[in-house]
């Protein structure tokens, strides 16, 4: 009879005990263990420069940037409004962590490409990761004919190339920060006192200030500038308003370039004395390939 | 000795007993459909957790809102940080209990499903039509039904609002295999 009311009871035990349990299954089976953190920035670009993000496998990107002149070049000028500078690119993920880029910049009559690879990205949960982290390296070429026609360089010597290594957090979701150690190297210099290979520390942040809409800063320090000319680190505040496919960013920087060695390494414009360019990016993202 | 073996069998059935009452799906599939005058927009999920108790009739189902997956990659990014807000929600989840479970037989068999469905952090009743098919190794449950974006406080700002629509149709489609 004991032995009987033991099993009567191990029988009755684990029904009662799982049948409210489905819950308990679910926890168990969930597959939920590490979720990535998405959106640390708006788009592939905190104002100037690269952001840690990428674009989706399959996603084109239209990308058109403006930069107007100097505020402070006065009614005649339009506050700069009459000059304007531009670059457009085209910028293609092969896969969700790889992009590949073309451009062309009107300063210089540039010619632009770069490879941007996402290595690692922040995670919280079981095996949290801190930081997400994009690899970045450009090579630009210069064709505007500003030599006299004995001095013609080879296309070697008109090019520059970047790399960068991107490194951000997604401290919350109102508030991102950016370390960018950049190193820009010059096939050709103007005098032999300019170095040919340059350090960079860039420094960016974005604040929410609402879904759709974030402040944006962005600084580069530049470890060794150029001797033959006075160049100023550059430095960017601007707004990112985000609607459906459509990135605007509206930027205030003391650069006119739009590409990484033009701004981080050859800004004239001192911000503080009111050499302020006014400028815009617009990015249209088409799907041209299905996702999986 | 006789009682210690009554004991082992009855462990054993006890264990069996439990593992034939719980029926799961891991890759149970749930998708939205918003039609408005601009654009129609679906997203699928191939990823629903659900299990099963065929005792009580008492189901659970639980999704991650990131595995939904849209024909732009854009608007899974956009749904995620904008709309649902899956960094502060990532699940949705559904508690409820199939009316006459009991009832049912081998047969496909319309009967009710009423529950509580939490999206965004806001917890709706949902009571719909359900079509139950039993057989020996799965049952199958589809269906759809009808909830108010409104009704889980997700925003949709003035510039999209015609793009997206104030009535949003879920189907679902679960495919219940026993637990072990």
């Amino acid at each position: 009879m004991r032995y009987f009311l033991i099993s009567f009871l191990m029988l009755l035990v684990p029904t009662i005990g799982f049948s409210q349990d489905l819950e308990a299954i679910l926890e168990q089976e969930s597959l939920e263990t590490s979720p990535l953190t998405f959106g640390t920035f708006n788009g592939t670009r905190l104002l100037n420069g690269h952001s840690v993000e990428t674009r989706k496998e399959g996603v084109l990107e239209f990308l058109i940037s403006h930069r107007f002149g100097r505020l402070n070049s006065g009614f005649d000028q339009l506050f700069g409004l009459d000059e304007s500078n531009i670059r457009f690119g085209f910028e293609y993920a092969l896969h969700d962590k790889l992009t590949i880029a073309f451009g062309r910049s009107s300063l210089e009559k540039t010619f632009d490409s770069y490879l941007k690879y996402r290595l690692a990205q922040q995670k919280t949960g079981k095996t949290p990761f801190p930081f997400s982290i994009t690899l970045f390296g450009s090579a630009a070429e210069k064709t505007i004919k500003d030599y006299l026609p004995e001095n013609k360089p080879t296309f070697s010597e008109r090019l520059t190339y970047t790399g960068q290594v991107l490194i951000a957090r997604k401290f919350n979701p109102n508030l991102s920060f950016q370390l960018a150690p950049t190193y820009v190297h010059f096939n050709t210099v103007s005098t032999e006192n300019d170095p040919h290979d340059m350090f960079v520390l860039g420094l960016g942040t974005r604040i929410k200030i609402s879904k759709r809409v974030s402040i944006n800063g962005e600084y580069y320090y530049n470890v060794n500038p150029f001797e033959s000319f006075d160049t100023k680190n550059s430095l960017a505040f601007g707004i990112d308003i985000e609607t459906g496919g459509h990135i605007f960013q509206l930027i205030f920087t003391n650069a006119v370039s739009m590409i990484e060695k033009g701004f981080i390494t050859e800004t004239t414009g001192g911000f503080f004395k009111g050499d302020i360019h006014f400028g815009f990016n617009i990015s249209r993202a088409f799907q041209i390939k299905k996702p999986k | 000795m006789k009682g210690f073996y009554f004991i082992l069998i009855s462990a054993f059935l006890a264990q069996n007993l439990n593992a034939q009452d719980k029926y799961l799906t891991k890759e149970g599939f749930i998708s939205f459909f918003s039609h408005s005058i601009v654009e129609d927009i679906k997203a699928d999920n191939n990823q629903v957790l659900s299990v099963l108790d065929t005792q009580t009739g008492k189901i659970a189902i639980q999704l991650l809102m990131r595995s939904f997956m849209f024909k732009k990659t854009l608007m899974r990014e956009h749904f995620n940080e904008n709309y649902v807000e899956s960094y502060k929600y990532p699940k949705a989840t559904f508690s409820g209990e199939i009316k006459n479970f009991d009832e049912l037989n081998e047969e496909q068999t319309e009967t009710e499903i009423i529950g509580i469905l939490t999206v965004h952090g806001k917890e709706k009743e949902i009571s719909t039509k359900v079509i139950v098919n039993v057989s020996e190794s799965e049952i199958i449950l589809t269906g759809d039904f009808k909830v108010d974006i409104a009704d889980f406080n997700i925003k949709i700002p003035a510039i999209v609002a015609n793009n997206i629509a104030k009535t949003i149709k879920v189907s679902f489609e679960l495919h219940h295999k026993p637990y072990k």
